[in-house]
């Protein structure tokens, strides 16, 4: 229910606007521009992402490239840095990127491992009999690429394309940093300006139904996803396919790619610490923002995992319509970009419960809608490994119910509510559109606070939480590169 | 150890009716196989037995207590069965140990020594206590599935399909030490299978289960020789199957003139043999004659396909020593007497 909020909520104002007022509010010349900006944008992004993570995928899983494995890590480590912090990076070095081109290069530097990601897992997934049997029919190298690889790749890759549209949809920390704006820039500027007009809210409406879109489509495509996974089985590991005189341009570019990804970010955070602290790190302002980081995701981490728990219960015990409607309208919810979900918590909570408004526990539900399906999915496939099985064989051994949840349900469950707390926690912690429409003042976290201190310039001084977040992040990372498909799903 | 009785026992899914009005006892000690193709209502007989499930009409009694129907329905925890499911469903999140012990009072679950002993029982190495399931092949996960069965000394064990998912040699192997532990623990039992050669092989009693109804109930040699019609016939083992004529007392086929096991009155009849009742002999020889069509050698028989001039195929299975060829003609001489089922008995197999 809670995950329903933000869309009714876009839904009434526009309802209490009118259709005049919309269309006063929605066709005119600056929207046109942030659709024309934004849409540039994420055509940009997912064809640069989708020729990259195909790519670096293609030399990872089935080149003989040295050193496979370090490549794999080094490509994933980038999911490490937030997009904004990226940003940070790259514009404290470089001033001169607040262009198309600059946002171009740090969002797909930030975000090309989502589709890199899923297509190393379906590489890994290929039959590479099938590639052998194509090469029996006589088809050259590149035609089995085309002709065999790519369909079954699709899935993957049209799975992780969508992701990065979504999550180039929601960016607001990046580009407003490097002053690109869209929608979603455009709605928090909105937002400061005129604290919740409707203009916001107009806009909010456009942003929603671009995101719902896309989260059609990839409903879609997850219906078929078996389809990438069906070879899934331990497959013959493939003959890695020889570069010869191509081996030195590869490795090349994947260094290259590398060091723009990782090594930039990382080398500047590493320069302005150094710079930053001839002005005195402030110890226990960091100190004390990351307690208040670590707690505040703790506490989300719990109340979401156990929101996730029924949801994830249902879907798998007692499928039907009512248990589908219920999950997925988790996800349709979380779709929604984190600014809408800040705007509208900003107005329910003003209008129905005053009292509530600036309050951690109003915080505390924007982390749950934003990051709820990364609980349900994990928690679901933990109740997909306990079968009903166990519990039939448990209560014919005498165990009681509540013996049975002690001794069977929760020991088997546990380690994918850790895990999908983990994924929770992780997130929340470099959370930072929703953290700075909601946060109670006088609550600071790692990225409010990197946040205020690198709009205003003061590079050095957010050197130390961005550092921060990037090594609390380093955790989720490993989980990711672990299981390309799970948890990615914003 | 109790003995079980079902009665009349009905049980739909919506309007899907699964059971129809079963009958069923099996007495103290005895082993009784429920045997049945797919869908035949065979598994939820057992989970209504077991109490994961309530039938909707008729009574289920453990050692003269009923535990289901006529008002009453008693929990699978307190109806003291052992329950053996398909592919083990070991706990994964405990050791060989914890699984062994987990239906043990909580005083008794440390013990090393019982877990010791019930692993013993089923024929594992004790130094198995503590392996994780998963480390496991699949007939040892079979065994340690039987002794955490057994450890509470249940009344009746049921077990469901445990070994279709073992591959043919350790099946073998496992449906022994099975057999053994449950005779040494002198447990009541009962096993659903689709496998007519292991129900035959295991069992004292078979009931054959068909659409919902038990059709035929009775021990495995009676089942094989007299089976209530031409269905359950093919079911339980290759046929023969002819068109007769009975004229006093005898029946007049393709194969020849036969005797008959049973009285049966004058009239057209279908008539079943069995194929290791057939001999091959020289085309020369006396009786009725068919052309060899393929030969299926096993090693240690084989099943030879026949074709008479009039075109009825059948098998004959012989030993594997002396074997036609492909294209080879044979006379057929007759062991035995043949089963007639006149009129509605002679139900073709669909």
């Amino acid at each position: 229910m809670l995950a329903l909020v933000p869309l009714a909520f876009v839904v009434a104002e526009v309802v209490e606007v009118g259709w005049a007022g919309v269309r006063e509010l929605v066709f005119r010349p600056r929207v046109a521009e942030l659709l024309g900006n934004t849409a540039q944008l994420v055509v940009g992004t997912v064809l640069l992402c989708a020729v990259l993570g195909v790519g670096a995928a293609w030399l990872v899983e089935r080149s003989a490239l040295p050193g496979r494995r370090l490549w794999h890590v080094l490509l994933v480590a980038p999911l490490a840095v937030p997009a904004f912090v990226n940003s940070y990076a790259w514009i404290s070095l470089l001033p001169g990127l607040d262009t198309y081109g600059g946002a171009l290069l740090v969002v797909t530097l930030s975000y090309f491992p989502f589709v890199y990601l899923p297509v190393v897992a379906a590489f890994r997934g290929l039959d590479p009999a099938l590639e052998d049997t194509a090469r029996g029919l006589g088809l050259s190298g590149p035609a089995v690429f085309r002709r065999v690889q790519l369909p079954q790749l699709r899935v993957a890759l049209l799975g992780g394309s969508l992701l990065v549209a979504l999550h180039v949809l929601a960016e607001f920390g990046a580009l407003q940093m490097l002053r690109y704006p869209t929608f979603t820039t455009a709605i928090y500027d909105q937002y400061r300006a005129t604290f919740n007009g409707p203009g916001a809210t107009a806009l909010a409406g456009v942003l929603l139904l671009l995101s719902l879109g896309l989260l059609l489509a990839e409903l879609r495509l997850r219906g078929v996803r078996g389809y990438a996974r069906t070879g899934a089985g331990v497959a013959r590991a493939g003959r890695p396919v020889r570069l010869g005189a191509l081996a030195v341009p590869a490795l090349l570019g994947l260094g290259g790619l590398v060091a723009l990804s990782l090594a930039v970010p990382l080398g500047s955070l590493a320069l302005w610490m150094v710079r930053g602290s001839s002005t005195a790190l402030d110890r226990s302002a960091l100190l004390e923002t990351t307690g208040t980081t670590l707690g505040l995701a703790a506490v989300a981490a719990v109340v979401t995992t156990a929101m996730a728990l029924p949801t994830g219960w249902l879907a798998v015990r007692a499928r039907g319509r009512v248990a589908t409607l219920l999950e997925r309208s988790t996800y349709l919810g979380s779709s929604v970009p984190a600014i809408v979900i800040a705007l509208a918590l900003v107005t329910v909570s003003l209008e129905v419960t005053p009292w509530a408004y600036q309050t951690v526990p109003v915080l505390l539900a924007a982390y749950a809608i934003l990051f709820l399906p990364r609980a349900i999915v994990t928690v679901r496939a933990a109740v997909e490994q306990a079968p009903p099985l166990y519990d039939d064989v448990a209560a014919s051994l005498g165990s009681s119910a509540a013996d049975r949840l002690r001794r069977v349900t929760l020991p088997l469950l546990a380690p994918g509510l850790g895990a999908g707390a983990a994924l929770v926690f992780l997130a929340v912690v470099t959370e930072l559109t929703a953290t700075l429409l909601l946060a109670p003042i006088g609550t600071t976290t790692l990225a409010s606070a990197f946040w205020s201190a690198s709009s205003a310039l003061e590079y050095g001084a957010a050197a130390p939480y961005a550092v921060v977040m990037v090594l609390l992040s380093a955790p989720a990372t490993v989980l990711l590169s672990r299981d390309a498909r799970r948890g990615l799903t914003t | 150890m109790s003995s079980l009785t079902v009665t009349g026992v009905t049980k739909s899914y919506g309007a899907t009716p699964v059971l129809t009005g079963v009958d069923l006892h099996v007495p103290e000690g005895g082993f009784t196989a429920l045997l049945g193709p797919s869908g035949c209502g065979k598994t939820t007989l057992l989970r209504l037995v077991a109490g994961f499930d309530d039938p909707d009409r008729g009574t289920v009694e453990i050692g003269g207590r009923t535990v289901a129907g006529a008002g009453r329905s008693v929990p699978a925890r307190r109806r003291h069965i052992g329950f053996v499911p398909q592919e083990g469903g070991l706990f994964p999140h405990l050791s060989v140990a914890g699984n062994v012990a987990f239906g043990l009072p909580r005083r008794q679950r440390r013990d090393a020594g019982r877990v010791a002993a019930l692993l013993e029982l089923v024929g594992l190495d004790a130094a198995l206590a503590e392996r994780s399931p998963h480390q496991l092949s699949g007939g040892q996960q079979q065994r340690v599935a039987l002794a955490r069965a057994l450890a509470p000394a249940p009344s009746l064990v049921l077990l469901d399909e445990p070994f279709s998912s073992l591959d043919a040699s350790l099946r073998e192997e496992t449906r022994q030490a099975v057999a053994d532990a449950l005779t040494a623990a002198g447990a009541t039992a009962v096993l659903v299978t689709h496998d007519q050669a292991e129900a035959l092989s295991m069992a004292d009693q078979v009931a054959v289960l068909r659409g919902g109804t038990l059709v035929q109930l009775a021990d495995p040699r009676t089942l094989y020789r007299s089976p209530q019609d031409l269905d359950v016939a093919t079911f339980v083992g290759e046929s023969v199957v002819l068109d007769a004529d009975v004229r006093g007392g005898r029946a007049h086929s393709a194969l020849g003139v036969l005797d008959l096991d049973r009285t049966c009155p004058d009239g057209p009849v279908r008539v079943l043999l069995r194929p290791e009742q057939l001999r091959l002999g020289p085309a020369a020889g006396a009786g009725p004659r068919a052309r060899v069509r393929g030969v299926d050698f096993f090693g240690h028989d084989a099943r030879v396909r026949l074709e008479l001039p009039s075109g009825v195929e059948f098998s004959a299975r012989l030993e594997g020593w002396d074997l036609p060829a492909a294209g080879d003609d044979v006379t057929v001489g007759v062991l035995g007497a043949a089963l007639p089922f006149p009129g509605d008995d002679a139900r073709v197999p669909a």
